[in-house]
């Protein structure tokens, strides 16, 4: 399951959909809003994404990590829109037959989420906005 | 050509639309880079700008047609 999704996120559910009996470890991974960036007190965030190529993108890391590690279940869901600290912004979960390659294989799927998807925030503060690392 | 282009993030405000027709002088990817480059210099101020044509990241020699999805994707920050 890969899902960008505007409601939060039912941890649980994605969970399920990446359980596997064949599975000796599921590891997942799940990103939150901080509440704070350089010092300055974050009020809220705004996500938005490419869906369409933000799904097309994270299944090519999904296709690339299964060539690496023996993937038996997977399952991704990114919010978007607003996010106030402490609310999920991101699940991933994989499962796999040991726990070693269940811990690089999700590690994997996140980093590579964060640098290669079509997603975006911006940081709302108490005296202004900014989109994050749109400069440097 | 002329193209019209999707925005996200900070692309979107610099641009000022959700999606904005270009005339473009030139049919590759490295042409509507240039063109953008001068017309909206604040693009030219970002840590990356990739483009992507029908749903992929796009080399600059990739050839465009007025039929393609083009996007402009300013630095991505998901997660």
């Amino acid at each position: 399951m890969i899902k960008i999704t505007d409601k939060p996120i039912d941890i649980q559910k994605v969970i399920e959909s990446a359980t596997a009996l064949g599975a000796g470890g599921l590891n997942a991974f799940i990103g939150t809003v901080r509440n704070i960036t350089n010092d300055k007190p974050v009020r809220w965030l705004e996500y938005e994404s490419y869906e369409s190529m933000a799904v097309a993108e994270i299944k090519k890391i999904v296709d690339e990590a299964s060539g690496r590690w023996n993937l038996l279940g997977h399952a991704i869901s990114h919010r978007v829109g607003t996010l106030k600290p402490g609310e999920i912004a991101v699940v991933v979960a994989v499962s796999t037959p040991h726990r070693k390659e269940s811990f690089e294989a999700c590690q994997f799927i996140v980093d590579e989420l964060k640098a290669k998807a079509p997603i975006w925030k911006k940081e709302v503060f108490e005296d202004g906005e900014q989109w994050v690392s749109a400069h440097p | 050509m002329k193209y019209k282009i999707k925005t996200f993030g900070i692309a979107r405000d610099i641009l000022g639309a959700k999606e904005v027709g270009l005339e473009v002088n030139g049919n590759q990817v490295a042409d509507l880079r240039k063109h953008l480059s001068v017309h909206y210099p604040a693009l030219n101020d970002l840590n990356s700008l990739l483009i992507a044509v029908n749903l992929s990241y796009a080399g600059d020699d990739t050839q465009l047609k007025e039929s393609d999805e083009i996007v402009l994707i300013p630095p991505v920050s998901g997660g």
